[in-house]
């Protein structure tokens, strides 16, 4: 038994996808060659970008394509911050965003970057007052260069009102980048609406996505970046993609990833009205099989596959071991390299204990979740729950003769 | 049983937990992140804790196609190892991390994890040897007496050897161990030994301690309490120590001098002949059997006082809760904090920590 629960680290690559990108990737030819076999190339990636740029609304000289979401991240806040106006060194940094952007802005700060925090309230929305405040002069003087945000909160599933922190942003003038990330496939992701009227420099200027997310082959991405940006590059060389991403463009990960999003969009009004009622039913469950558990983030301004549990009293990472001998797939929060859980800093960021923020479970559905997954699901938890609370409160084997307490 | 294989990434691990897979139990491998702050790539002779080291483990039991995870033990082996062996130092003691990580993370912490989440013992490339005798679950020296590990294995009590498994115990030598690595296809079969304390980045354990402990100066004085020379930390002085000295004044008789005691407190290291380091008796309150507790309270045994030291034969009684130990001929020199194992022939019967020890001579300058 296999079961799948953890579609927002990884979604099951699509079957348009992958014959999309096999497809384009047995064809010979460098989309920047002159000859005929380097045009057929350029044509495909020029197809697929175009039907990037219809899914996410903006244009298709917008769609930068990268290696995933982590360097459209990189690129959009370093891009942005080593292009700053003079006399501007601020970055807005709303609490419980990805580590990918996280650890860019304090990559930044050593480079001499400030950092303005903004506060989420307890279920995780941005606060609206603050955020706008901390695109404004806080007699700090060092004025904001660069504002980024979750558009969904890739742990708690929180969504946030993108159209009003791209205003806020417009309206102060502040170049502001949106991880789309794990809202794309999920919500409407629409770039120039968003962006509506902004002034040359200001408001939404940069919107990153990843494939793998929507079911699209891991390795493809892109960043959206308005004509109006001004931005520097991370990659040098033979100046592709508006000199934004110098490397031979990837035309197959391009198509697979053109496939993938309108799929994803094209079924999304129905999956999402699918995949809240399989949650819904999964959260009851919980609710009413394991005792003080408690839902975290919004309970219906959420991403509809996202079931985000805090279960007192039991490590999350024995709970996610256990599942995982059974047979189910889950997670803690963010997948890590080490593998050394450190205590979500999303949970933290909703202002609860270090103590609740060890002790969650991310579960997420996707396009292939069944009744029988949450009902398999549903089933295990309680028997993995009681065990896991008596793991973590274990007598001690190590009590011996004259041992000093 | 359903066993839990603790990995550190070296290839004694790998291959005890090949064989537990191949006598047929339910396996499950684990790597301990013992460092928060664990570095990337393996440096020296340390036998854990970088991103390399979990990978190695990792990929050893993809080879052998059972479940991997690692498991955050940090605070843990902070609090109990790491702060624990700095405390010793600090008190003028000698401590062995190993034996303290035995102790108290991969048979405490570790093994309890294990039984509560449903495993019926935990599995480890030590090289000793367990025995189901008539009295109950026997821990002895392992075949190749020159890998044989029970000395830092000597802490482990009755419940504990009751869910451990050691599945190299009886193997002939490393090079064995090896040369099954290498015909499973382990990619760690060559991997070098790890020799030094895992935590201390580059081996430099006084510059560690000094780091840790701080450097103050302080006297080193003979035994009749005149200052002979000046030290710069009591903590890189251990008993028995006759390098690095450094003496100004040079003694009576000519003859070397080494470290017969610290004294942490009065920040003094307190030097002598080498006659003044026999040891008549060593006694201690911290003690644990192997197994059932002896029947008698005086009897004979054989004691060990550090890894890689000769048992000697001795006397031991237990006197209200104290274990004393008189070996048949003095030991040479013995600091406070060292653990002594007592041997019946290979089994292992106990172990006590060193707290006051006895010299087989009367004090003259």
């Amino acid at each position: 038994m296999s079961i799948y629960l953890d579609h927002a680290a990884s979604a099951p690559l699509r079957d348009a996808a992958r014959d999309a990108w096999i497809a384009a990737a047995t064809l010979t030819g460098n989309a920047s060659s002159v000859h005929g076999a380097g045009q057929s190339a350029r044509r495909l990636l020029e197809e697929s970008r175009e039907r990037i740029a219809a899914v996410l609304d903006c244009d298709p000289i917008e769609v930068v394509l990268t290696s995933g979401g982590t360097e459209a991240i990189n690129l959009a806040v370093k891009g942005l911050w080593w292009e700053r106006p003079a006399g501007r060194r601020a970055i807005v940094l709303p609490d419980g965003e990805h580590h990918a952007t996280l650890d860019t802005v304090g990559w930044l700060q050593a480079q001499g970057a400030a950092v303005r925090h903004v506060p989420l309230d307890s279920a995780g929305h941005i606060r609206a007052d603050l955020f706008r405040a901390a695109l404004g002069d806080v007699g700090d003087g060092v004025a904001p260069a660069v504002a980024t945000a979750l558009v969904a909160n890739n742990e708690i599933g929180t969504v946030q009102d993108a159209a009003a922190l791209a205003t806020a942003a417009a309206d102060a003038g502040v170049p502001l980048h949106l991880d789309a990330v794990g809202a794309v496939g999920h919500l409407p992701v629409t770039f120039a609406a968003w962006r509506g009227a902004a002034a040359s420099g200001g408001g939404l200027v940069a919107l990153s996505v990843s494939g793998h997310k929507v079911g699209a082959p891991v390795g493809t991405g892109a960043l959206v970046v308005s004509r109006h940006a001004r931005m520097a590059a991370l990659a040098h060389g033979g100046g592709q993609q508006r000199g934004l991403r110098s490397g031979t463009q990837d035309v197959a990960g391009a198509a697979a990833l053109a496939v993938a999003l309108e799929e994803a969009d094209a079924e999304r009004e129905s999956e999402q009205r699918r995949l809240r009622a399989l949650s819904d039913r999964l959260v009851s469950g919980i609710l009413g099989r394991v005792p003080g558990a408690e839902l975290l983030g919004d309970p219906r301004d959420r991403l509809a596959g996202n079931v985000h549990v805090h279960l007192p009293g039991a490590a999350g990472e024995t709970m996610l071991f256990l599942l995982d001998l059974a047979g189910i797939s889950v997670s803690t929060g963010s997948a890590c390299q080490a593998g050394v859980a450190e205590p979500s800093h999303v949970v933290l960021a909703l202002g609860r204990a270090e103590s609740v923020a060890r002790s969650v479970l991310r579960i997420t559905l996707g396009r292939t979740t069944t009744d029988a997954d949450v009902d398999a699901l549903l089933a295990a938890l309680p028997a993995v729950y009681e065990r896991a609370v008596a793991a973590s409160a274990a007598p001690s084997l190590g009590a011996r003769t004259g041992e000093r307490s | 049983m359903r066993i839990l294989a603790a990995m550190s990434g070296g290839v004694d691990s790998a291959v005890a937990a090949a064989r537990a897979v191949e006598a047929g139990h339910d396996v499950v491998g684990v790597h301990l992140a013992l460092s928060r702050a664990g570095g990337t790539l393996r440096t020296g002779s340390r036998g854990c804790c970088t991103i390399e080291d979990a990978m190695d483990a990792r990929r050893a039991a993809d080879r052998l196609g059972i479940p991997f995870y690692v498991w955050d033990f940090s605070e843990r082996f902070r609090d109990d190892v790491i702060d624990d062996f700095v405390a010793e130092y600090r008190a003028g003691r000698t401590p062995n991390p190993c034996m303290r990580c035995n102790e108290k993370i991969k048979f405490a912490a570790l093994l309890e994890r294990a039984l509560e989440l449903g495993f019926d013992a935990v599995c480890t490339g030590h090289y000793a040897t367990l025995v189901d005798g008539p009295d109950g679950r026997e821990l002895h020296r392992a075949s190749d007496e020159a890998k044989d590990q029970s000395y830092v294995l000597g802490v482990l009590t009755e419940a504990q050897l009751a869910h451990t498994y050691f599945p190299l115990g009886s193997t002939p030598s490393k090079a064995v161990v090896r040369a099954e690595a290498a015909a499973r296809g382990l990619t760690v079969a060559q991997k070098p030994d790890s020799h030094d304390i895992c935590f201390i980045p580059d081996g430099d354990t006084r510059g560690w301690l000094a780091d840790k402990v701080g450097v103050e100066q302080g006297d080193i004085v003979d035994r009749s309490g005149t200052v002979v020379g000046t030290h710069s930390g009591a903590h890189a002085y251990t008993v028995g120590q006759r390098r690095g000295l450094q003496l100004g004044v040079p003694a009576a008789d000519g003859k070397p001098r080494f470290v017969l005691e610290v004294r942490p407190v009065s920040n003094t290291v307190v030097v002598g002949p080498k006659e003044a380091l026999a040891t008549a008796e060593i006694a201690g309150e911290r003690h644990s059997w192997a197994g059932r507790a002896p029947a008698q309270s005086d009897f004979a045994c054989h004691v060990q006082i550090r890894a890689h030291a000769e048992p000697v034969p001795a006397r031991a009684s237990i006197n209200d809760g104290w274990l004393t130990v008189r070996p048949e001929s003095p030991f040479d020199g013995v600091a406070p904090g060292q653990t002594a194992v007592l041997y019946d022939g290979t089994r292992v019967i106990g172990q006590f920590t060193i707290a006051r020890t006895v010299s087989a001579v009367p004090v003259s300058a």
